[in-house]
Parts: structure tokens; sequence; C-alpha cells
């Protein structure tokens, strides 16, 4: 179970998830710090640890779209956020499986902040309105990162038996 | 049933005689592009190697590119330091194609690539950088990735899970009226197919007006195709392409001009007439909010930018410097001009056009992406409107989120800087 932290619009931009001024900090273990910096209220609520891990952003269509900066992927991760949204744009749904960031591809999501969303393997339920809401599989070929604990575990497998 | 022309380059890249859409393949890499974001690619490349008691190694030092284009002079010393980590590495490493800030070979990356004759028709490029899109202008497959994805492919040589994409067939004809560039052609179509219209598939360029088209024109047209959430766009190569990698790129080697098959399938077909197009204007804050420039004329703009791998080639200075020759920008207006590369700063010096911009009252940067990105130079103040030929207008892209940026072609840019309001630059 989360809680809906944030509710946001259609067209996220990674500019807007991580704006591009702080670029120069790239470490996952850095990049957290900056998430939604020019939202401040909300930024200064993740920083202050006000934002419980597993917390949900509800987003609109094509969340993440523009650049391809990865930090906009291990900001959100950074701080365990799970992001549902109808869709999302297709570099930042790929930095966010390699990475282990948990979004979720619901078209019809219907969520305020505040709602408790229970987010199941095939569905997500808003507890609060106790409506439910089916949620799209990832393409097993993603999966199979996802399983593997992401991106890294996943291509060092294949670096070792390479290397046999 | 016949191929598109990605289906075909991934097809051959994974050493298959066929794909279809949806399937899941894992294409040999042909060259693997980053910039300044390669400190993360190298951290990244290392956890790959952490705890397995092998030695980092590059799959082919060869087929790696990196250009230092975000953030040159760099801006901060966390910048500065990134950039020498970046030096030592491909020093150590041996990596062949970099391009270090240096009149003699810098750049963006979008421009070097294709002037340094890095790219070839029916080839696969990935690059950490979402306008790695721009490369299909000369028949290549050209995608963006993230850094980690990258790292794999310094690892492994090939792309893990790609979806071959479905594709949408565009089809321009006609002839652009004088003064509609590429530029208005590309935020038409977005405009019309809106910013997620083509996520996860390709855009295939087709029609008379593409084939007269010059590659400069080309490599606007598919730089931008990611703004409508493309996965790539692409031009069939042709003689065009020929010409401008023996004439433009110094490339001598066979040149492969495999284009799509003539039954090929594609999820939609979408016809433009070049003569009907006028100039366009992406208004704030996303790039398919957009309008024709009448519809907007007459709006006070205090900054003016021209450049970045979308507008910054030699034709666009030309056209700037046509329009602003022997007058004087507005008063209140600011114009910053970013040529794309060094080569093509030397040669708009070479033709006069930097010393008419000058004069006209522009100041010009030295090439890199500047102020496209908002992290250094250029930044906007509180409530000021920036008219820019840069390909995004995302609230606070150019560095401050209490500004507004358009998005247009260079004669827009330049009509507007005369008046210090938005143009139409056909008088
Ligand atoms: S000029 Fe702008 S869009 Fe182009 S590579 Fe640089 S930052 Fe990206």
């Amino acid at each position: 179970m989360g809680t809906v932290v944030l509710k946001l619009g259609n067209d996220i931009s990674t500019d807007h998830i991580y704006p591009g001024r702080f670029m120069a900090t790239v470490l996952p273990s850095e990049t957290p710090q900056f998430c939604f910096a020019d939202m401040t209220e909300f930024n200064a609520r993740l920083r202050n640890k006000a934002v419980p891990p597993g917390s949900v952003i509800v987003a609109g269509q094509n969340f993440g779209c523009g650049s391809s900066r990865e930090q906009a992927a291990s900001t959100l991760k950074g701080h365990d956020l799970i992001v549902v949204a109808p869709g999302f744009a297709r570099i930042f749904l790929q930095n966010a499986i390699n990475l282990g960031l948990r979004t979720v591809i619901c078209p019809e999501i219907e969520a305020s902040e505040g709602d408790e969303l229970e987010i199941g393997a095939d569905s997500v339920t808003n507890v609060t309105s106790g409506k439910r809401f089916a949620s799209q599989p990832l393409p097993k070929a993603r999966q199979a990162i996802v399983d593997a604990g992401g991106l890294i575990p996943y291509a060092r497998k294949l670096v070792v038996e390479q290397a046999s | 049933m016949g191929m598109t022309i990605v289906q075909k380059i991934l097809a051959r890249a994974a050493g298959r005689s066929s794909v279809a859409i949806g399937d899941v393949v894992e294409p040999r890499v042909d060259l693997a592009m980053s910039h300044e974001n390669a400190a993360l690619v190298i951290n990244q490349f290392h956890e790959i190697y952490k705890g397995t008691g092998l030695e980092p190694h590059l799959w082919d030092p060869d087929r790696i590119a990196i250009i230092f284009d975000h953030r040159v002079p760099a801006e901060s010393s966390k910048t500065a330091t990134n950039q020498k980590k970046i030096r030592d590495f491909v020093a150590k490493h041996g990596i062949g194609r970099f391009h270090d800030l240096r009149g003699d070979e810098g750049g963006i990356c979008h421009q070097i690539l294709p002037e340094s004759g890095y790219v070839l028709p029916g080839r696969v490029v990935v690059g950490t950088d979402s306008h790695t899109t721009s490369h299909g202008a000369l028949g290549a497959f050209a995608f963006g990735v993230g850094a980690t994805e990258m790292a794999a492919v310094w690892a492994l040589g090939r792309v893990l899970n790609v979806e071959v994409p479905d594709t949408i067939k565009v089809v321009v004809d006609g002839t652009l009226p004088a003064t509609v560039l590429p530029k208005d052609l590309i935020l038409h179509l977005i405009g019309r197919i809106s910013a997620e219209g083509a996520n996860f598939k390709v855009i295939e360029f087709h029609g008379d007006t593409i084939e007269r088209m010059s590659t400069s024109g080309r490599l606007t047209l598919c730089n931008m195709s990611v703004e409508a959430g493309a996965t790539s766009g692409i031009v069939p190569p042709d003689a065009e392409t020929v010409r401008y990698l023996r004439e433009e790129a110094g490339v001598s080697d066979e040149v492969d001009l495999t284009g799509p098959d003539a039954g090929a399938s594609y999820s939609e077909t979408i016809e433009i007439n070049a003569a009907d197009l006028a100039p366009q204007l992406a208004c704030p804050h996303t790039v398919d909010h957009v309008k024709p420039v009448v519809d907007v004329a007459g709006r006070k703009v205090d900054q003016i930018v021209i450049g970045s791998c979308t507008n910054g080639r030699l034709d666009d200075l030309e056209v700037a410097a046509g329009i602003v020759k022997g007058k004087r920008l507005a008063k209140h207006v600011r114009m910053l001009v970013f040529p794309a590369s060094w080569r093509i700063y030397k040669e708009a010096m070479r033709l006069g056009y930097l010393s008419e911009l000058i004069d006209a009252g522009a100041v010009v940067m030295n090439p890199g992406c500047g102020c496209c990105l908002g992290v250094h130079q250029g930044a906007l103040g509180d409530g000021e409107v920036a008219l820019s030929t840069t390909n995004r207008n995302f609230k606070g892209r150019m560095g401050n989120p209490n500004s507004e940026v358009y998005l247009c072609s260079p004669a827009v840019a330049a009509a507007s800087a005369l008046t210090g309001v938005i143009t139409d630059p056909r008088g």
C-alpha cells in the first residue's frame, strides 16, 4: 500500500523531474537531492524525509518525455517512489527498468493526492475510492531485466558468460 | 511482407534474414556516442564488472565516440572534474573518436558525428542523448539510450532487448514557400500528431520535398522527431546522402543505399503539402503547442537564440545573417548565436556571416550546447521571453522556470530580432 504524494498532468519532462542545471551531478547516490527541484515544497519534503519509501506519484500521459538523462530515473529511485501513469516516454521507461525504479502503466488511473493505492500484478486498486484499474504488464524482454534486479546485474551475468 | 528501413537495419545487425514488428532483438552497434554524461557511463561500466574478477574491457574503443559539448568551457569545478575523469578514461582505453573542447575538432555531438563521417546509412547508432535521432538523416537507425544501457553496450557491443518498432510514414510533397524552412515543417508535424504521437515508433520521411532537401534540413527533421516521442526519425539514403558523405564528411567507403521495401507496412501514413505551410512557433511550455507565427505576432521578446544541434548549421546562419545584414537589432533585444561546430564557425567567418551578425548586434558564442539546456550561459530572467531555434521549450529549459521559451526557425528568429517582437519573416 502506498500513498499518493504527488499528482501531475501530461507530458512531465525530464527537465521538470531533474532540471538541466543539476546535470553535472551524476551519481545515483547524489541525484536524489535535486528531485523535482523547481517544485520547491515537494523537493523540501523529500529532502526532509517526510515522504515515506513506497509512496506513489500519479502522472498523466507521456511521463518522462524529453532528455535521456538517467538522473530523472535515479533521483526518483533514490526516494523509493513508484510512478503510476497511463503512459511513459520510451527512454525514461527503459532507464526506470534498468535502474529498478517501479513504473506502472495504468491507462485509466484515477487518484488524488492522499489516496491509498494497492499495486497488484495486473491492476491498481485505489483503496480510498474503492475503484480498481487494470494495468499493463511489462513486455517480457523488460521483465527479465526487472527480475535480474536491474540492468547492472543483468549485464554482469552476460559479461561473465562472454569471458568464459 | 516487406520491411521498413529500420526493420532491414535491425535484421542485418541482429544477423537475421528478417524481423517482424515487436520482435525482441539485440543489434550489434556500429557507433556508440556519449557527451559529458560519459562520466555516469564510466561509473556504471565499472559497476558491471564489480565482483566479477574481470578487468573492465571495452568491446571496441574505435566504435565509441565522446564529444564534449554540453558544458564547454566547463561552468563549474564539478563539470571540469568530470571532464578530466573522462579524458583520463579515454586515454587509458584508447577511445578513438574523442572530440575535446578544441577549435580544430570540437562542436555539438549531433553535428560532429555527421560532419566527421562517423555515420553511414544502414548502421546502428546509439547515443546517451535523446536527439541521437538526428542521425537518421543519413539513413542510419539512431536512437537515444540511458547511461546504464550505454555501459552495457560498451561492455557487450550490442543493445539488449530492443523491440523492433512500428513506423509512421510521413510523405511531404511540394515546394516550401520562401522563408518557410524544414524547422517549420517539423514543428507543424509535431503540433499535428502531438508530443507522444510517435511514442515507441519510427518516423520515415518520404516525398519530393524531402528528396530535394539538403542533409542539413534532414538533420533538423530527424533531430526533432523525438519531440513527437519517436524512437528515431529516418530518411531513406539517396544521391544527396552520398553527396554529403563524399563532399562534406570525407567518406570514401562504399555507401549502402538500401531503402524500405515497396510493400513495407506502416502504422499510418501522414501526407503534408509543403506549399501550404507557413512559419510556425512552438509556444510555452510544450513542443507540441504549435501555432502559426501570425497568431502570436507582436509578442515582445527579450532574448533570441540561434544555434544548437537543430539549427546551428551553415545554412541556418546564412539565413539569419541575410536577414539582419546591414541592419541593427531592436534596442531591448539580445541575440546569442551558437554555431553547431567549429568547422561551421570557421566557414561562417570566412563567408562573412559572423561579422554581419555581430555588426547587427548579435553575440557569437563558442560552438556547444550553450543556453539550449539551461546549464550555463544565456539564462533568462524572471518573466523574460526567449525566441529560440533550439528544440525544447519545457518549463525551466533555459535555466529559469519563471520564463518562457518559443521555438522557431532561424528566419523567424532573425526577423524578430530586428523588431523586438515575434515577427513573420514573410513581411
Ligand atoms: S544543443 Fe541542446 S538539444 Fe542539442 S545536444 Fe546540445 S543540449 Fe541537446
